[in-house]
């Protein structure tokens, strides 16, 4: 796709708390292919960001390879961004969070690029419970190299060359509620009404936020056949709940229906708003949260929306006790024990 | 066999996992706090329980800190290893077992003597606790060696002391097992033996300690605040050794807050991720591992090497490949480090000595890679790492800076006009990088391997490519330039002949000079510090008309590279190789040297002799 992007914008654009427009939250135009699901979803971040006032340069974008994993460079322009090693973003981010805990991390990812050769980073990095935001864009193929199945793509799922998956998919929801994910969620990148609130909370979220979101490939997977098109996706989603998420806001008023909604507070005294739309499942409760997942299985449903937080287990700085002062702003006074200290060091090994 | 003071080699046949290590150290420490030069190599199997093992001791007036071939006595507690234990000895060297068992008539031979001390009798008579008999069976050997070498008890006890501070009953135990085996010496052998230990002064104010705790430690004085690892032999300890030290300099005594963040990688892959990960994001992030591991990250050194992240990796070198031998050591790793990774990559090496220089080298990588914005390779080994050796003491200047490289921070990009991260302004090859998080609207840039100008914009035109892969060799010229220097052992070349060495090769390497001058044959030498090679090394060798490079692997890696890099004319050097696994001896490199020269039937050389 190759059009020119107009540098004018609209002078009385909306600015947010910061000053800014939603032009200090986009990035390079996306060479991806007319209608790719991803564009939508970089569309979302960019949303998220411009109404969460976040500082764009406070946010960096770390990536592994593949179509997914181009995508950083379309969304904020003004935050750093590390496209990366082909399945080896996890730690990378890990590296980068350790060094600075005063930012916000985008982990984006594709199906390949997580499920497959980058599986043994995505499991870890869940067990650690890493402070940052996992987006898999899942499209169930390998894009950039035209086309193959990927372990996402499910069983059955007939590809646009007309071959049929043999093999059972990976399920990437499901296995990050089984690691212990604290925060999973499920969306479509067709979903902007969906996807912008579940952005917003994962930023808030102090531990791991893993968003899997089916985000159809318009050039290889989007046939009859696949599920993994929109039209497939958008016969078979099923929300567990319509939310919000409510930044600061000591009161909130809802029209919701009584006993059906549910409030989870995150730790920076954030809100998420949920209106339950499915039964017997209560986002708190991991047990719920698979039984509800497998259930929607056998009924051929994708379960989107918030599926499961939990807002109790330390993230990885906190395992690690690090210090208030991120890492990276430490100086030679803070690190060096100095002169003495390595007198006393040498007279142990005489 | 003649008279010797402070030379000779003791090696010590134990089975592992039953406590020997602490008993063998005792002695081996004990001699150094006599002001004598030792070397204690530990021979250990890849096993934690019930296999043989090796702790081999020299000692050595002059101070020769490497292997030298010939057991002069060899103390005998493994059944397992006995066969060949006995035949190790030398000819008129002594062999020490344990006579609780009747030694079987096979391992008698002519020319050796025999020492039969019951230790398991004496252990068993004098404690109770099954698991402190077998323990301190152990120290009763090191009280027999007392007696028999003329150690100073004084020096022992002290030790003991030192160990079990605190521990009475255990101090009092130990004790009683040295004078146990002192007491059994004086009732039945004559001593000292003709080689013994007589006190000296030659320590000064060295220190006795393993290479791993060293660059553990320098990563800590050098301002490391991230380490990821994966567990791998020989290399484990640099971790611990970071963690010890930081755990006691790092920590908040009130908060328990952590200046520094440890994790223990799912694998190698993951360990060089986050090391780049925080060096991206302005810390100063390292690993250790050794050869299996730097193949595993070799994608993530390319990425480095072309996104321009610093990285600091420690390898702890050992005998490849990964089931092979990974107890013993080599060097041979260089080649795989130089040039770790896909496309044009070359990566800076370093090459400690000693654990001073572990120490001092570590730290000051973390300068380098932050000053060329590159991964720098710390190339130590399993015998300089985790053996012992007399160093000097670790030094640190008052007054030291970190050099963070050049980095911009939001007040210099307020003021200058477009930000190109790989723009070369001022000629050295190396751009400016900022920091994520530094300012709202400037200096945020997108890294990535290659395809990209020099203000970080995405582009597949080759002509933009070259342009960066030719900075990237002015960069690597920079390298040459600050990179340790090469140490010249001489003035003014005497010879036509050098000798080039690196790591762990060196104390051998100037054992073998020695030797060489004692028979009349001069050569140069030099000590390759890093790689890239600086000008003087390219001088030593266009200088001398032969020149051996003296190294532990097969295939004469740093020749390799001397002739890829130096476009040297390949006869000229000369390898002289070790690669059994062992750390290579004074007599292996004088007899190569020999060997080639065409000296070697005129040249006999005893080393044990010339010692005297």
């Amino acid at each position: 796709m190759s059009y020119l992007k107009p540098l004018f914008r609209h002078p009385k654009l909306p600015k947010n708390k910061l000053g800014y427009t939603q032009k200090e939250y986009e990035g390079s135009l996306s060479t991806l292919c007319a209608g790719c699901g991803h564009d939508s979803i970089s569309a979302a971040i960019v949303q998220a960001c411009f109404e969460m006032s976040v500082e764009p340069h406070k946010v960096a974008k770390i990536s592994g390879i593949g179509c997914s994993s181009k995508t950083p460079t379309y969304f904020l322009g003004n935050s750093h961004g590390f496209n990366s090693v082909h399945g080896r973003m996890p730690s990378v981010a890990t590296g980068a969070s350790m060094a600075n805990k005063d930012m916000v991390y985008f982990g984006v990812s594709g199906d390949g690029d997580s499920a497959s050769i980058g599986m043994g980073q995505f499991v870890h990095v869940i067990r650690r419970n890493l402070n940052m935001v996992y987006i898999v864009m899942n499209n169930g193929c390998y894009g950039l190299t035209k086309g193959q199945d990927s372990a996402t793509a499910d069983q059955g799922s007939r590809s646009k060359a007309g071959s049929v998956n043999p093999f059972q998919a990976i399920d990437l929801a499901s296995l990050a509620i089984e690691l212990g994910a604290t925060f999973v969620a499920q969306s479509f990148s067709g979903d902007k009404q969906q996807l912008v609130p579940l952005i917003k909370a994962a930023m808030h979220h102090k531990g791991f936020a893993f968003l899997n979101v089916i985000s159809p490939c318009v050039t290889f997977n989007n046939n009859p056949g696949s599920t993994k098109s929109y039209d497939y996706v958008r016969e078979h989603i099923e929300a567990t709940s319509t939310l919000d998420f409510v930044p600061e806001m000591p009161e909130i008023k809802t029209n919701y229906e009584k006993g059906k909604s549910t409030r989870v507070a995150m730790h920076d005294g954030t809100l998420i708003q949920l209106n339950k739309l499915a039964t017997d499942w209560n986002p708190e409760d991991r047990v719920s949260v698979a039984n509800a997942l497998q259930h929607a299985r056998t009924k051929n449903e994708i379960l989107t929306g918030l599926l499961y937080v939990n807002t109790e287990w330390k993230d990885l700085h906190g395992t690690l006790s690090t210090c208030s002062t991120p890492l990276n702003k430490l100086k030679e006074t803070d690190l060096c024990p100095g002169v003495e200290a390595l007198g006393e060091i040498n007279a142990g090994y005489r | 066999m003649t008279k010797a003071v402070n030379d000779f080699i003791i090696r010590f046949a134990n089975v592992n996992g039953t406590g020997s290590a602490s008993a063998n150290y005792l002695f081996a420490k004990a001699i150094f706090r006599m002001g004598i030069p030792v070397t204690p190599k530990n021979i250990f199997p890849s096993n934690i329980q019930g296999l043989p093992t090796w702790y081999e001791v020299r000692v050595s007036e002059k101070g020769y800190l490497g292997r030298r071939e010939g057991i002069d006595i060899l103390v005998s507690v493994n059944p397992q290893s006995m066969a060949q234990d006995v035949k190790s000895v030398k000819p008129g060297g002594y062999f020490m077992y344990d006579s609780t068992k009747k030694l079987p008539a096979p391992y008698f031979r002519e020319d050796i003597h025999y020492l039969g001390v019951p230790m398991m009798e004496m252990s068993n008579e004098a404690f109770s606790d099954p698991r402190k008999r077998q323990l301190l069976k152990n120290i009763i050997y090191v009280g027999a060696l007392a007696k028999l070498l003329n150690m100073d008890y004084s020096e022992i006890e002290k030790l003991v002391g030192e160990q079990f501070e605190g521990k009475k009953q255990l101090i009092d135990a130990n004790i009683q097992a040295l004078k146990l085996g002192m007491d059994y010496v004086e009732a039945n052998f004559e001593y000292p033996l003709n080689f013994h230990l007589e006190r000296r002064n030659l320590i000064k104010d060295k220190i006795l300690v393993d290479g791993n705790t060293a660059c553990g430690l320098g990563a800590v004085y050098g301002g490391a605040t991230v380490m990821a690892w994966y567990p791998i032999t020989p290399s484990t300890s640099v971790a611990e050794a970071f963690e010890h030290y930081c755990e006691e300099y790092r920590t908040d005594p009130e908060t328990g807050e952590k200046r520094f963040a440890i994790i223990q990688a799912e694998d190698e892959l993951a360990a060089m991720g986050m090391v780049i990960g925080a060096n991206w994001n302005g810390a100063r992030g390292f690993t250790a591992t050794s050869g299996p591991g730097v193949s595993l990250m070799n994608e993530f050194l390319g990425l480095a090497y072309f996104a321009e992240v610093p990285a600091v990796l420690i390898d702890v070198q050992r005998t490849g490949p990964s089931t092979g031998m990974p107890t013993r050591t080599q060097q041979s790793d260089i080649l795989l480090a130089a040039y770790a990774s896909h496309g044009d990559t070359k990566h800076v090496l370093v090459f400690p000595a000693t654990p001073h220089e572990c120490f001092e080298m570590t730290a000051e990588s973390f300068d380098l890679a932050e000053r060329l914005q590159t991964p720098i390779m710390v190339m130590t080994d399993l015998d300089l790492g985790m053996n012992d050796h007399i160093s000097e003491p670790f030094h640190w200047d008052q007054k030291r800076k970190y050099d963070r490289g050049k980095v911009l921070n939001a007040e210099e990009l307020e003021h200058i006009g477009r930000f190109g991260r790989y723009l070369d302004v001022d000629g050295d090859g190396i751009p400016y990088r900022t920091y994520p998080g530094t300012h709202p609207t400037k200096g945020s840039f997108f890294t990535r391997g290659t395809s990209r100008d020099e203000y970080a914009a995405y582009t597949e035109d080759g002509a933009a490519y070259k342009r960066n892969m030719d900075r990237l060799m002015v960069k690597w010229e920079t390298a040459k330039k600050i990179v340790p220097k090469a140490h010249l052992y001489q003035k003014e070349n005497k010879s036509e002949v050098g000798i080039l060495f690196y790591g762990t090769s060196t104390f051998s390497a100037e054992e073998a000079k020695d030797i060489l001058e004692e028979n009349g044959i001069i050569v140069d030498a030099i000590r390759i510090k890093a790689f890239p090679f600086g000008e003087e090394v390219v001088q030593f060798i266009h200088s001398h008309s032969t020149v051996f490079v003296i190294e532990q692997n097969r295939d004469a890696q740093l020749r390799s590279m001397m002739i890829m890099e130096l476009e040297t004319n390949p006869a000229k050097l000369i390898p002289v190789l070790n690669y059994e696994g062992m750390p290579i001896t004074a007599d292996a490199i004088k007899n190569q040297i020999l060997k080639h020269l065409n000296l070697e039937n005129t040249q006999h050389h005893e080393l044990s002799e010339t010692a005297l």
